[in-house]
């Protein structure tokens, strides 16, 4: 399906819209107000963007010094140059270990690969530890934001979920009390698990080291239990330097909720003793679109989710509307990099407001690669022929100024003399809640004219 | 000074007494203005529905148009900024002409404001006014501080239009949110734009607002179809009908 259809059926419930939008902003408006309490905020989006695309152009150099020092801190490193081989690596050292339970943390980059049903079919239970990725995957449902998994879920339905899978009480949906179930059910799954499977942040080629950051700790208490760690990564999420991280992490939580920081920024610097840590650094379409001076910019993504936050077709269509594991302004930019045909009306899923370029922490120009990517689209016939065809048609007009006053004031006649059943009708989706302008009797230029030669100007021509 | 009116193709058609204030509000100015008469469209339709063949051929006629005067002004961020911002890709990096063409087009409130170094403007408008930030005025042009940048910047609407005797502004809850017009994406995503527009009319009635004002056409188009469709009395008005209104009325703090 493309966007129209599932955004007109989310906007259909027009309170629970409101709902997700108001949700939305309010994290928007948190988000404000901390950036307003960094003085120097600007200028640390400027150097974080400046890093990110130092590090990009730098990219394989930074990789194997990453990997040389990771390596001399005892960490496994493994390369995937695709999702498959993503899943199959993890698969492999879990299999080594004979892991049969593993519990998980927040992580894009194995909902990208679609790690979760690729080991349940391998006989593998997984288990997210988020608590709002608990939630989706209790409803078997992707999640619809990436900071915030279960924004479109209103606390009267995780209660009937939790009740039915986790037996609380029926009707309950305090969260308290809720949230101190989920917390009970999920030490459960810390205790019995095998292995454990987190994102990353970032990670420091300087030291090899990689950076976890999360609210609930649930990474923490996920890989201190078990005596494996999987991390997986976009290869994106490098960074050269230490320092370069307290630009990121002053930029993240603020600009992704709305928190000064963080309430756990977990660093990792080789296994602990007697156990083992992966570290899983994923190509996946990646080192392609390094290659392309458009689209480079948007692996500078540090996944906070502000554009999504901030963006009003995001807010009032929900996240699965967008059908990719990226949704809002900037997964409408990777999803159609992935597989153009398959999210071609992402990138139209926008008014190119601009908003997300302005809130984005690293500067992305996402409004601007949203154009850019309607032109690719155009380029590989992706387009509906039937705005193909107008844009032709209406270019076509445009060319020739004759043409462009005739059919201006037979579209004016039109609107003003037809009766208003043949102008608003199931053909005219401009009018369905909307007015058409009121067609006056005289265009610009006319009336210009008029003027003019009353004026006593009668010998101006313009050229 | 030569200055050119850019007046965008539907305002021509639709809008055309925005067209007519804007040549009143430039001659209360001073300025001298001609209006090129094969002018048509800038191309932006076709450019933001990924169709740049079909936009190439209008740029390239903007610049035969519009070449040789030194300021073009429109009563549109949006079609300015399609002009300054997005024309690069047409022409070749070194064509000069184009260039110039590309530099020199400016929206209204930015030439009275850069060029003309208007900073007060006497008149009279008592009403209490809400102003629609236009997103390609705000945040292409920079005609106002987004909310989203911690940066202070002029508002220039704010600056034309605050001194005028007895006008009053609406403290909106959300004070830059995009109105949904965007274009074709008005009538291809027709139920998130009218959400969008929805919700922008609320917060100015919320807001007490008598007359919604920006500094686009097209967000004022999409806003007033859902006013008048809802009955809502609320006047739309382009600030350059304000403008053009305001200083025909005697103001007392006038010299």
């Amino acid at each position: 399906m493309s966007h129209p259809p599932l955004a007109a059926e989310f906007t259909a419930n027009r309170s629970r819209a409101h709902w997700h939008d108001k949700a939305l902003w309010f994290v928007r408006e948190k988000r404000d107000r901390m950036a307003n309490s960094v003085p120097e905020w600007e200028q640390l989006r400027e150097h974080a963007s400046a890093i990110k695309m130092h590090t990009v152009s730098q990219l394989p150099l930074y990789l194997e010094q990453f990997e040389r020092n990771a390596l001399a801190l005892g960490v496994h490193v493994h390369w995937a140059e695709t999702a498959e081989d993503h899943n199959r690596i993890v698969l492999e050292i879990l299999q080594r270990h004979s892991v049969k339970r593993i519990v998980k943390s927040k992580s894009m980059l194995t909902e990208e690969c679609h790690l979760n049903p690729f080991l349940e079919k391998n006989g593998i239970e997984v288990v997210d530890t988020d608590l709002g990725e608990r939630i989706v995957q209790l409803r078997n449902e992707p999640p619809s934001h990436i900071v915030l998994p279960a924004i479109h879920i209103r606390k009267e339905e995780v209660g009937e979920c939790f009740h039915e899978h986790l037996g609380t009480e029926k009707g309950a949906s305090d969260p308290a009390y809720l949230t101190e179930a989920a917390r009970g059910h999920l030490r459960q799954k810390f205790c019995q698990a095998d292995a454990g499977i987190t994102g990353v942040n970032f990670a420091i080629a300087e030291t090899g080291g990689i950076v976890v950051c999360t609210n609930e700790g649930n990474a923490d208490l996920g890989v201190s239990l078990p005596k494996v760690h999987i991390a997986c990564m976009g290869i994106e999420k490098l960074i050269p330097r230490v320092s370069d991280l307290a630009v990121f992490l002053r930029l993240l939580a603020r600009s992704a909720t709305g928190q000064p920081i963080t309430t756990y920024s977990s660093h990792f610097h080789g296994p602990r003793p007697g156990c083992e840590l992966h570290v899983v650094l994923v190509d996946d379409g990646r080192s392609g679109i390094i290659q392309s001076s458009e689209f480079r910019r948007s692996l500078s993504c540090i996944r906070c989710g502000a554009c999504m936050n901030t963006c009003p077709v995001y807010r009032r269509s929900g996240g699965h509307s967008y059908e990719s594991t990226v949704p809002g302004p900037i997964g409408s930019i990777l999803a159609p990099l992935k597989d153009s045909e398959k999210h071609s009306s992402l990138p139209f899923a926008c008014s190119l407001c601009g908003s997300c370029t302005d809130v984005c922490p690293v500067k992305i120009d996402l409004h601007h690669q949203l154009l850019a990517m309607r032109g690719l689209l155009g380029q590989r016939r992706l387009i509906a022929t039937s705005k193909k065809l107008s844009m032709k048609f209406v270019a076509g007009i445009m060319k020739r100024t004759w043409l462009f006053n005739l059919l201006g004031k037979f579209a004016r006649l039109s609107l003003r003399v037809l009766p208003r059943f043949a102008i608003y009708h199931r053909f005219n989706p401009w009018g369905r809640q909307r007015e058409l302008p009121e067609a006056p009797a005289k265009s610009f230029r006319q009336m210009y004219a008029d003027r003019k030669s009353t004026a006593s100007n009668p010998g101006d021509k313009s050229k | 000074m030569k200055v050119a009116l850019f007046i965008p193709c539907y305002v021509d058609q639709f809008y055309p007494n925005v067209g007519m204030a804007t040549v009143a509000v430039l001659e209360h100015f001073g300025v001298e203005h001609e209006f090129p008469l094969s002018q048509t469209c800038c191309g932006q339709p076709m450019a933001n529905s990924g169709c740049m063949p079909e936009a190439k051929p209008l740029a390239e006629r903007f610049v035969e148009v519009f070449d040789g005067f030194d300021y073009i002004v429109a009563p549109s961020g949006s079609c300015v900024s399609m002009v300054r911002h997005h024309y690069e890709e047409y022409f070749d990096h070194n064509d000069t002409r184009s260039r110039k063409v590309r530099e020199n087009t400016l929206e209204l409130s930015e030439f009275l404001t850069r060029v003309l170094g208007v900073t007060t403007v006497f008149g009279s408008f008592p009403h209490q006014v809400g102003i629609h930030q236009s997103c390609h005025g705000l945040r292409e042009l920079r005609l106002a501080s987004s909310s989203e940048v911690m940066k202070k910047r002029d508002d220039l609407l704010k600056t034309l239009l605050g001194n005028l005797d007895g006008i009053r502004f609406s403290q909106l809850a959300r004070k830059d949110e995009c109105c949904g017009f965007g274009g074709t994406f008005a009538v291809a995503e027709e139920a998130v734009s009218c959400m969008m527009g929805d919700d922008r009319v609320n917060d100015h009635v919320q807001a007490g607002t008598e007359v919604l004002t920006a500094g686009d056409m097209s967000c004022l188009m999409h806003l007033e179809g859902i006013i008048r469709r809802q009955k809502r009395k609320i006047r739309v008005m382009h600030f350059a009908e304000i403008l053009a209104e305001a200083v025909n009325v005697p103001s007392t703090a006038r010299r």
